[in-house]
């Protein structure tokens, strides 16, 4: 192995700020083999930049999350958390993944449309009716996701305040301990619990009583399970929209040309959501490493069995082996199979929803307010998995 | 006995779950699934592959009655 005593290079690549994708990526992209990388914390990895070796790493099951658990896994931060349904594999991820699969089907998903539509023009009709300058994230990329998945799940919106600072903590990349990730997420499984009893006492029309009956009648998972899943459900199902909402303004907005086209033709918002999903690099980094379960080669390196694999889709979308131009914001490209969502048994389960919510606010914002632009500068979040928008001044 | 396996791949999203759950049962060509044989014994995990894919693109009969997706 020549890669065997060279310095693994710093990780991750990325800056916290703005979206853009480190030239460092191009490089491991075109080089030889895997690169070797390292974290801030945990043991080095090997990092995975083409899209034919993500599809293969994430897609296959000689690759493990659960194993992750055993080893000293590459993260941000120093303390360790667990990954909920991300840190599984068959056939435990299969059983409780399975419990919730049916509420976010295509087919399921399709009928919230209607309602989606409507919350997203409610919100952009209060954020004008209060005048411009306006703060796109706090007036309509946060409240439509975060109204969607509390009807859903069976969660008051009006808790948002509460429930966001949890949220955050799981998703931060600040210097947390080990001790204080497991006091936030001990207060979120309080929360959650509480909820839950409400729920058990007062059954509703939504995904957590069917839940609590998978548990209560079925006994398909257990009641620590139960509450992990609807924090993991909370959680998943807002941060990641409502941090794309405004990045996809923003992109748009520094693809004058491509908006221009979008203005003009409405009917490319779905490809134009899938365009915008493989263009813009969420994630500071990759994360949640897989790995590999017997010694197998990926992109010509050996890699041997207990030694972890970090994925970087953001790079994998922008492989030119895969994807024409990849570095051009294309909205009408075709045969478009990005791995925004990722691949494989973790692919994201709320990923017809999240499309479905993407598309809609696109819609709503390019038909509603067409002259939207910024008025001052985007504040970035910089201590989170993903990268997004704090706040973003806009006016119309 | 045995099932009766079919993916429907103008439905499939090319997520590669089934993929991922059941190689031996599907493949990933062009992007989208594909049964690797119509027939397959009786297995647990045909029916989660089934419940898994976001698309409901596959579907498990015993030749008379749907088994998967269950629902």
């Amino acid at each position: 192995m020549t890669t065997a005593h060279v310095e693994p290079a710093t990780y991750p690549f990325n800056d916290a700020s703005g979206l853009a994708l480190s030239e460092l990526y191009e490089h491991a992209r075109r080089g030889e083999g895997l690169l070797r990388v390292r974290m801030e914390h945990g043991e080095p990895a090997w990092l995975v930049t083409r899209y034919a070796d993500a599809r293969l790493v994430l897609g296959d099951r000689r690759f493990s999350r659960a194993a992750a658990a055993d080893h000293d896994e590459p993260r941000r931060t120093p303390g360790r958390r667990e990954a909920g349904i991300l840190g599984m594999d068959p056939p435990d991820h299969t059983r409780l993944r399975t419990l919730v699969s049916k509420a976010f089907t295509v087919h399921r998903v399709e009928k919230l449309r209607p309602d989606i539509r409507a919350l997203a023009e409610s919100l952009l009709d209060r954020m004008v009716a209060a005048g411009p300058p306006a703060d796109l994230v706090e007036h309509f990329a946060l409240p439509l996701p975060v109204g969607v998945i509390c009807r859903l799940l069976g969660v008051p919106a009006e808790d948002q305040g509460r429930f966001r600072v949890w949220s955050d903590a799981a998703l931060s990349t600040s210097p947390l301990s080990t001790e204080e990730i497991a006091a936030s997420r001990d207060e979120f499984r309080a929360y959650m619990a509480g909820l839950i009893e409400a729920h058990r006492a007062r059954p509703a029309d939504d995904l957590m009583t069917a839940l609590i009956e998978a548990r209560d009648v079925d006994d398909r998972l257990s009641e620590l399970e139960l509450i992990d899943l609807c924090d993991g459900l909370l959680i998943a199902g807002h941060e990641t929209t409502a941090s794309q909402i405004p990045n996809f303004l923003w992109t748009l907005l520094d693809h004058p040309g491509q908006f221009d086209r979008l203005r003009a033709e409405p009917d490319l918002v779905p490809a134009a959501v899938e365009e915008l999903l493989r263009f813009v690099p969420l994630g500071v980094g990759a994360s949640f490493a897989r790995y590999a379960t017997e010694d197998i080669e990926v992109g010509g390196t050996p890699v041997r069995a207990g030694e972890p694999l970090l994925v970087a889709v953001g790079a994998a979308n922008r492989d030119a082996l895969r994807f024409a131009a990849p570095d051009s914001l294309d909205l009408g490209r075709a045969g478009n199979q990005h791995l925004g969502f990722g691949h494989g048994v973790h692919h994201c389960l709320g990923a017809p929803l999240a499309r479905l919510e993407l598309q809609e606010a696109l819609r709503a914002l390019v038909s509603r307010l067409p002259g939207i632009r910024a008025a001052g500068d985007v504040e970035w979040k910089t201590e989170m998995l993903v990268r997004g928008p704090r706040t973003m001044p806009v006016r119309w | 006995m045995v099932w009766r396996v079919s993916v429907d791949r103008e439905l499939c999203l090319g997520s590669g779950i089934c993929a991922a759950l059941a190689p031996e049962l599907f493949e990933l060509t062009e992007e989208r699934s594909r049964v690797r044989g119509d027939e397959a014994a009786p297995d647990e995990t045909l029916l989660d592959a089934a419940d898994s894919c976001p698309a409901q693109a596959i579907s498990v009969t015993d030749g008379t009655r749907i088994l998967g997706p269950r629902p």
